[in-house]
């Protein structure tokens, strides 16, 4: 199997509201990432791109509308799909491109507008349920969110607060984030505490904002890498996995991300990990909501079940913590365009692996990090492990 | 990557500024509509429902009640076996108290909505439903319950055909 | 890495499929290439793909709505918005990376799910430039057809004679819904509903299922004394915007066959291959599609429809399955679908169509109005 590196990476400002058509902000992510590498579109083999429900940027076929500002035009370009877990999962179908000798160079683009679905992008999620057994009962997005809270709270006699210490930490984490829309230095425990219920147990401040925005990494080859003497910014990918579970979500335990574990359980088998707390030294799991944070910390095996909570309470996942989590801010501070949160995921990932992430970066030297994202019917985990 | 952004800035947009007419916008309602065949499961699920029972499918390999009832068991991979009718009783596995309605819109008066798995079907198999005829401080994770069915001259086969459900009592746990 | 594929399911095509919904579909093409390949897929298979698109399945994420039915509870499994070659490169490629040994690739169609198909082909276009005109999506296809046809030097003639043909070959094969001896006259006066496109010109939407196994070398020969070897895989995109991409020579062919035809080692396409399946969503798509492909000439491809050229027996068969304009058009299932059908060739279990002498096939797919994205692969057996 071929080594393959993220090489370059770029992301817009993630905001409620954008100007930019999808094409425009596709191309503004996949620009910066081209300059980061030190590459032109020409010398992209394949491109990858990644997006969420189609409805959102109001066209059917997306991944065809995108292709030219994703710089697919002429060129082998796949979309590939996995609802929120696609934020991880096109670097994964990237990884394959290349590892498999079919491309030297791919590029990864994950787009998402939101704000072209109006009056809100929520109606768009009345069509993501089961048309029989769901839809009837007219389902808020959010009501299945607070359910799996809730079974996971219960199990475990979890405290609320040690939930909600997760969105105090992203969103101070994404002061040091040029994109953030929700950085916030001065929150507290009480605002996210005191904030309006939405659908109890979730609160306002639970929950990431939906956001307009792209971000795109460009892939190499060990060769490429040697070649364009491109080692000293090349962050290596060691490890991927992604799991689906049923789709009967109300068959299921929701207490525990078990299609997380599997994603992981592969993705560390591939980078030779067996003992991830002591060998993985950062995360950025993916937080749309701040009990996923720590469902997914558990799912990862970074945290013993139930225990995650604990650990933000004790400061372990700060960033100047034993290992920290979520350093770029994650989705509750910097925003939640579905697909395009691959730039705070493998974005962050590379730009703290190679010492590029400014503000944000880890005060301790770190090797290995891992990220995630999650996605469908609360039945999708995609994983990925870099490192220097 | 600081550097990079500050060539593309990106420009952002309040929701007065579509309001006011300061962006173009162009308008499109898509002809999208759709009428999914039901299926073998699903239409007898259905056809039960309207007569106020609940029904699911066995696989006597793997020895499930498979609840909402499908034609193939997705552990064993094989074809399920039997009907089996299954209780309209349960417990809420989870719950939310919604104070947005399906819209996202705010409301006062909350939407009591969870999951309940029905007796006598595999443990954990069970449905989305809204609960009623409790208060708010009184729903609970391993509360009992019972379906509360329309009455049967207004069922039309459909998860609506159950109203919601309401408090088992006297053998709660 | 060889990859091989090791097992082959198709549903019959129908018009409309009211007694299955869209997972026991699934489920039916998923035991039927399970049971070709003799495989359990709950131990035997390292990744699922299945390829669809969100607006053809009535879905915000349809992705959850596959992994049950295909028995791919807890495995590793995405999908892919895009065609089934596009969808058979990932598990080339996912093989070929060590990440999997055994791959699963399913695509379908529920077309008789979708009320207002012509609307969701309309919110395809895009939505600047292109929705506010209007009118009969189709009419991207005629434009494209008369471009087409003069700027080869084909003939509309040559159109009337691929519909023919495919309907009536149709008539062979067992899964197709929509074999007929519609002739050629008969084709060339069918209402000119996008002038110069007719309606015979267009192929009608089916219901069906595709799902075929595949496997690196090592596991393939296990599984199969002669599976049908992937030679070479492609896939591209020209420009999305109508007004800038080629209405001639589509580029999304000629790069995907180039890329399929570099890995296959392929030199002269116009002699390699003894039997050819290729997108006919509409007629013309046949003839374009073969000179993107170098197995004609430019501005011939009409010539060799008309003589006989692409009949069983002929030069170079092509669509001997009755192709999308005979077996019905299923969508993302299309491509999938004619690599399952040029396997069957190769493995000299096609039945009444079974051609003699198949070694190698060539396969080419494209996603339909209002894309220019499309697949190629080769195919071989015996190398
Ligand atoms: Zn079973």
């Amino acid at each position: 199997m071929r080594k393959v590196a993220v090489v370059g990476a770029g992301m817009t400002l993630f905001r409620r509201r954008l100007q930019e058509t999808g094409k425009e902000l596709s191309f503004e992510a996949t620009r910066m990432a081209l300059d980061q590498a030190k590459m032109e579109i020409g010398d992209v083999d394949a491109v990858v791109h990644g997006t969420a429900p189609d409805a959102f940027d109001g066209v059917h076929m997306k991944g065809e509308y995108l292709l030219d500002g994703s710089g697919g035009t002429r060129k082998p370009y796949m979309r590939v799909f996995t609802g929120g877990g696609t934020g991880v999962f096109s670097a994964i179908a990237g990884y394959w491109h290349v590892a498999s000798g079919l491309a030297d160079v791919a590029l990864v683009v994950n787009e998402e507008k939101m704000s072209s679905c109006q009056p809100h992008p929520q109606s768009v999620f009345a069509h993501i349920w089961d048309p029989i057994l769901d839809r009837p009962l007219k389902p808020n997005l959010v009501w299945i969110f607070a359910m799996e809270m809730n079974r996971y709270m219960t199990v475990h006699n979890i405290p609320y607060e040690d939930i909600a210490r997760v969105a105090v930490k992203n969103k101070r984490n994404a002061v040091g984030h040029p994109c953030a829309q929700l950085a916030d230095p001065k929150i507290t425990l009480e605002d996210v505490m005191n904030s309006e219920i939405m659908a109890w147990p979730v609160r306002r401040l639970d929950i990431s904002p939906p956001s307009d925005g792209a971000a795109a990494v460009v892939l190499a080859s060990e060769e490429v890498v040697k070649k364009r003497k491109l080692r000293d910014q090349a962050a290596w990918i060691k490890g991927v996995g992604w799991c689906i579970d049923s789709t009967m979500w109300t068959d299921r335990d929701l207490y525990f991300p078990e299609y997380v574990a599997r994603a992981a359980k592969m993705a560390y088998r591939q980078a030779k990990i067996d003992r991830p707390k002591q060998q993985i030294d950062f995360a950025e799991p993916y937080d749309p909501f701040d009990y996923k944070e720590l469902h997914h910390l558990e799912g990862l095996g970074l945290a013993d079940r139930g225990k995650a909570g604990l650990m933000t309470r004790e400061g372990v996942t700060e960033r100047d913590g034993k290992l920290p989590v979520c350093p770029s801010g994650g989705l509750l501070g910097v925003g939640n365009p579905i697909a395009a949160t691959l730039g705070i995921k493998i974005g962050e990932l590379y730009w703290q692996l190679t010492g590029q992430a400014g503000k944000r970066q880890i005060p301790n030297e770190v090797h290995t990090g891992v990220c995630q994202a999650w996605g469908d019917l609360m039945q999708y985990g995609s994983v990925v492990v870099m490192g220097a | 990557m600081t550097a990079n952004i500050a060539r593309w800035p990106g420009a952002e947009l309040g929701s007065k500024d579509l309001e006011n007419g300061k962006v173009t916008t162009q308008r499109y309602r898509p002809d999208a509509k759709f009428a999914w065949s039901a299926g073998e499961a699903m239409s007898r699920f259905l056809a039960e429902l309207q007569q106020g029972r609940l029904i699911a499918r066995e696989c006597k390999n793997c020895g499930r009640i498979l609840f909402p009832p499908r034609m193939f068991c997705e552990e064993c991979f094989r074809p399920t076996d039997e009907w089996v009718y299954v209780k309209d009783t349960g417990t809420i596995e989870t719950y939310s108290i919604s104070y947005l309605d399906t819209d996202a819109r705010r409301i006062t008066e909350p939407i009591l909505v969870g999951v309940v798995s029905v007796d006598g079907a595999s443990p954990k198999m069970g449905i989305m439903h809204y609960f009623g005829e409790m208060a708010t401080g009184e729903i609970r994770i391993g509360m009992k319950v019972q379906a509360k069915w329309r009455p049967a001259e207004s069922r039309v086969g459909s998860v609506l055909d159950i109203e919601y459900f309401r408090p088992l009592h006297g053998v709660d746990r | 890495m060889r990859v091989g594929i090791v097992g082959v399911g198709v549903t019959p095509f129908r018009p409309t499929t009211p007694e299955f919904s869209w997972k026991e579909l699934m489920y039916d093409g998923a035991q039927r290439s399970y049971a070709d390949a003799g495989i359990d897929p709950r131990s035997d298979v390292g990744s699922f793909i299945t390829c669809a698109e969100d607006y053809y399945e009535g879905f915000g994420i349809f992705d959850e709505f596959t992994p049950d039915q295909l028995g791919a509870v807890l495995r590793p499994m995405h999908t892919v918005g895009g065609d089934g070659i596009q969808g058979l490169a990932n598990a080339v490629m996912q093989i070929r990376s060590g990440l999997a040994d055994v791959v699963v690739v399913e695509s379908h169609s529920k077309a008789s799910d979708i009320l207002t198909f012509t609307g969701i082909v309309a919110h395809g276009l895009d939505p600047i430039w292109n929705k506010p005109l209007g009118g009969h999506p189709n009419y991207v296809a005629g434009l494209e057809m008369d471009a087409f046809l003069r700027g080869s030097g084909n003939r509309s003639e040559d159109c009337a004679a691929v519909v023919a043909a495919n309907r009536q070959t149709a008539l062979l094969n067992p899964i197709a819904a929509y074999g007929a001896r519609v002739t050629k006259e008969q084709a060339a006066k069918s209402p000119a509903l996008w002038a110069p496109l007719r309606q015979l010109d267009a192929s009608t939407l089916a219901d069906g299922c595709v799902v075929l196994v595949v496997a690196g070398e090592a596991a393939a020969r296990k599984m199969r004394s002669e599976p049908v070897w992937i030679e070479g895989i492609g896939w591209a995109s020209d420009s999305p915007s109508l007004e800038t991409r080629d209405w001639v020579a589509p580029a999304y062919a000629t790069l995907a066959a180039e890329m399929a035809y570099r890995l296959a080692k392929v030199r002269d396409p116009a002699r390699s291959f003894d039997l050819a399946e290729v997108d006919d969503k509409f007629s013309y798509k046949e003839l374009q599609h073969l000179e993107a492909l170098r197995l004609a000439r430019k501005g011939h491809a009409g010539k060799m429809a008309r003589s006989g050229d692409l009949a069983a027996g002929g030069k170079l068969p092509t669509n001997v399955s009755g192709g999308s304009l005979g077996c019905g058009n299923v969508l993302e299932a299309s491509g999938l679908h004619r690599v399952a059908e040029a396997a069957l060739q190769l493995r000299g279990e096609a039945g009444r169509l079974q051609l003699d002498g198949v070694r190698r096939a060539v396969v080419q797919s494209w996603r339909g109005l209002p894309s220019a994205s499309g697949g190629v692969a080769v195919l071989g057996v015996g190398r």
